[in-house]
Formats: C-alpha cells, structure tokens, sequence
C-alpha cells in the first residue's frame, strides 16, 4: 500500500509527511489500516505535518490522539501545520 | 536467553567495557584530566563545568554523581585528579566509590606542584590501573544484567514513528528478561504525562511522575517566556515538530509497555529491576551523564536528524528512522530502521534486531561514536547559579 502521509491515530487531525509534498497534488494519507486522499492546499516537506480536516483558529490539533497544541489562525485542508499557525500550551511563561 | 560478554566487578555489577577513568573533581583540573587518559591506552576521561562557586545543593549534587560515575561497572579503577582548593568533597567521594570495591586514586594538581608533574604521576598510576583491569576477562552474563539506558536526540517526526518504538520494543524484551532500563528527559514527558502515569506499577509512583514532570515546567516558566525555540529545538522544529507536547508523545514510545517500578532523581542507581524513570532534562551532555552515574551499561539512542555524541565509557548506540539521515550521518548511525515508515518491517521486528545489536555492543562491537572519538558530550547537571 503506498502511502505518501502517515496519520498515527483514527481521529488525528493531521499527518506526518513522508516525502516533499507539492502544492495541488492529491496525496494518500495511510490512518491504520486505510487510506485518505487529500489534496494538498500547500507544499509541505518530508516529516511535517498537514491538516486532514478544515482547522478553524483555536482548535485542538490532535496526532497520537492527544492534543499537541492548538491552531492559531483558520488551517484549510490540505495546508501546512506548524508552528506559524499552531501554539503549544504548555511551559508557557508568558501565558497566565 | 540472550547473553553478552563482560566483566564482573566486586559490588556484582556487570560491565560491558573495561576502561580506567580519570575524572576531573572541579572545572580546573579538566585540562590534567584529559591529559593524562589521552596518554595512556586504555584509559579514558570525564570532565565537567562544575565542582567549585555553587550552591551547596548543586554540589551535593556534584559528589554524587562523581560518586555514581566512578562506581559505574563499565571502569575497573578511578583516578581522581583534583586541583586542591574546590569544593567538591574528594575525600567523600573516594569513599563513595571505594564501596563498589574498586581501586580508586586521588592526585592533586596543587600539592604535587603543578599540571606537568601531576601528569607524569597520574600517567603512571594510571598506566598501572589499566595493566590490572586488563589481565581481567570477559566472562558471558545473561541480559538480566544489561541496564540500558533511553535516550533521543536530535529529533524529527520520523522518530516517534519508527526509532522511539523500536527503543520501546528492546525496553520491553530487556525488561521482560528481568534486566533494568532507565527513563530520562523528563522535560519530554510535558504533555505526555498522562500517558507515561499511566504505565506507573502503583499510583503513588504516577504521582511521583506527575511532579517531576510539574518541576521541570516550572524550571522552564521561571523565565517567563515561551519556550518554544528552546523546547522543542530550533532542529526539531526544522525537522517538523511544532510543540512540546508533540515532541513529548513520540519521545515517550522508549517507555515501551512495561510497568513503571520506581521514580529516581538525577543521577541515582536504580534499586529495583525493570523499567524505572529517573530526573533528567533531554540535552545531551547531562542525561548521557546521568544515566551513566545510575550505572547504565549501554544506552540506546534515537535520532531523526542525526546526534553525533556518545560517552566516554557507556557505548551509546544510534538508531534513525530517517533513510535520508541514514545515508547522509553514516559515520555516527550505528543502524537504521527506516524500515518501518518504508512499510518493509515492523516496530517488533525493528526492536528485536535494536536489541541483537544492544547484545553485540555490551559484548564489544563498538558504536559510531566510540570509532569516531565523538564521546565527549558530558556534563553534571545542576538547577543552582554559579556564584
């Protein structure tokens, strides 16, 4: 089963790229033992990571079925997920 | 069972190297230190920033894992090479040491008159301690005697996919053997805490996780910024990881499924066999150095981009997910399981051959970075001011 993205949970809202991704292409995202296409909204390389599901702002992004952090500014499908647009929560001095 | 070959010390440890070691007590006597290993076959090594203007807890600290080092099975004898002034208590850790049995030297650099006769003298004590060690053999010990230590570095999304598992695995089969492996990096649980409590044998020890782990984010807090660009790295975010917490999650797949037996501070021997946690932060230099005082005799190392480091005498064995860091670190890779994300071979299969090659090196092979001399990564970890 060729698999161009790895998501590691079913209901992960991203997955992890597993070569260069290009913008416009349509890409097979493997969740367990199935398979997504997703078109990508955006170039994304080799072990980032992209949205599998429109992320409004502020929502949970989850991987390993755990929240990583939360989303910053509205994520389409298909988009680069990183850290211009997701925040951690936690170690964070600066926050109240 | 599997066994691998190594040396039995007096105390009943097992060692998988048979080096002398030549500490330096305090920051300046490092130059003397390093000297006198570099001079003698055999022999190698460790140096440190610390010893001297720190508060009293850093340098209770300090005789500890001095003491926890030199008692490591992986040396047969220690030389001390002190300056004559620090604070480090010397004397509290000859005998610290001297419990396990082995012979254990002090040379100081003031009352011998300066670096170049403390080195003439040193180079012959220590020519003499690596003449004894090695009239020892090798005898075979089953991987009940292995105490392995976790560590990655270096980190990508690559890792928590394929190398932190595959480390899992080897953690589970060594434990399961009734050996003993140790947990670090404690600032990588934050955000996957619940998880790793979730593997605690009782839940007093999750709740001994649970504020380790709340000490660490308060460390990081006191600062009062983000810590992001510091955790995780600059490289880790490069190579995809956007938070902590994400970073936590793929770092905490070394825990493998094994029950938590017990939760230990920077640098102390575990008591107990399996799987136990220890108080480390993630950088190189102090957890390698950590878990070399709690007397691991071999650690395995995952990296996504490619660590280079090792330890002076604990054979630190690297392990990457990434084929392309496979192909360009070669020199530093001692093997890949790329396999995995490539869909060729399994997260069992991957950590069963981990742990064929964690026996081979326990018995000798050497690792990348003992062939390559990248074995200085090292320091003591303290939480105190220099003052």
């Amino acid at each position: 089963m060729k698999r161009d993205a790895i998501a590691i949970k079913d209901g992960d809202n991203v997955a992890t790229a597993l070569r260069d991704l290009a913008a416009g292409e349509t890409v097979s995202v493997g969740i367990g033992d199935h398979v997504v296409a997703v078109t990508m909204a955006g170039a994304v390389e080799f072990a980032h990571k992209l949205a599998l599901a429109d992320l409004p702002a502020g929502q949970d992004i989850l991987k390993y079925g755990e929240v990583i952090g939360r989303a910053t500014e509205d994520i389409p499908k298909g988009a680069h997920v990183h850290v211009h647009n997701i925040e951690s929560l936690r170690g964070r001095g600066d926050l109240a | 069972m599997m066994e691998f070959q190594g040396y039995r010390r007096p105390d009943g440890q097992v060692g998988t190297r048979n080096y002398v070691g030549v500490f330096s007590t305090v920051v300046c006597a490092n130059e003397v230190a390093e000297d006198i290993a570099r001079q003698v076959d055999g022999a190698v090594s460790f140096t440190h920033h610390q010893g001297c203007c720190q508060t009293p807890v850093d340098l209770k600290r300090v005789n500890e894992v001095l003491i926890g080092l030199g008692s490591n099975p992986n040396l047969a004898a220690v030389l001390l090479v002190s300056l004559g002034c620090e604070s480090t208590a010397v004397a509290e850790v000859v005998e610290g040491i001297r419990k396990t049995g082995k012979r254990v030297e002090t040379i100081a650099i003031q009352e011998h008159g300066g670096a170049a006769r403390t080195r003439a003298e040193g180079t012959l004590i220590v020519q003499d301690m690596v003449s004894e060690a090695t009239s020892m053999k090798p005898e075979n010990f089953p991987i009940s005697e292995l105490v392995l230590g976790m560590k990655c570095g270096s980190s990508d999304t690559t890792q928590g996919l394929s190398a932190t598992p595959a480390i899992g695995v080897a953690s589970d089969r060594i434990v399961a053997a009734g050996g003993t492996t140790v947990l670090g990096e404690i600032t990588e649980f934050i955000g996957a805490e619940h998880i790793v409590a979730r593997h605690a044998a009782t839940p007093e020890i999750g709740q001994q996780i649970l504020a380790l782990v709340e000490r660490m984010e308060n460390r990081a807090k006191a600062v009062g910024c983000d810590m992001r660009g510091g955790q995780p790295t600059g490289g880790n975010i490069k190579g995809g990881l956007s938070t902590i917490e994400e970073k936590s999650l793929g770092a905490i797949a070394k825990a493998g499924t094994a029950p938590i037996r017990a939760v230990y501070e920077y640098g102390e021997r575990p008591q107990v066999k399996g799987l136990v946690v220890m108080d480390s932060p993630g950088r190189e230099p102090e957890i390698l150095t950590g878990l070399a005082a709690a007397g691991c005799n071999v650690i395995a190392f995952a990296t996504g981009r490619g660590a280079p480091q090792g330890f002076p005498f604990v054979p630190v064995v690297k392990l990457t997910g990434n084929a392309l860091t496979w192909e360009r670190m070669r020199d530093h890779m001692d093997m890949s399981v790329a396999s995995i994300i490539e869909g060729t071979e399994s997260i069992p299969q991957a950590g069963d051959r981990l742990l064929e090659r964690i026996v081979e090196v326990a018995s000798g092979a050497r690792t990348r970075s003992e062939i390559t001399g990248y074995t200085r990564a090292m320091d003591i970890y303290v939480t105190g001011p220099v003052i």
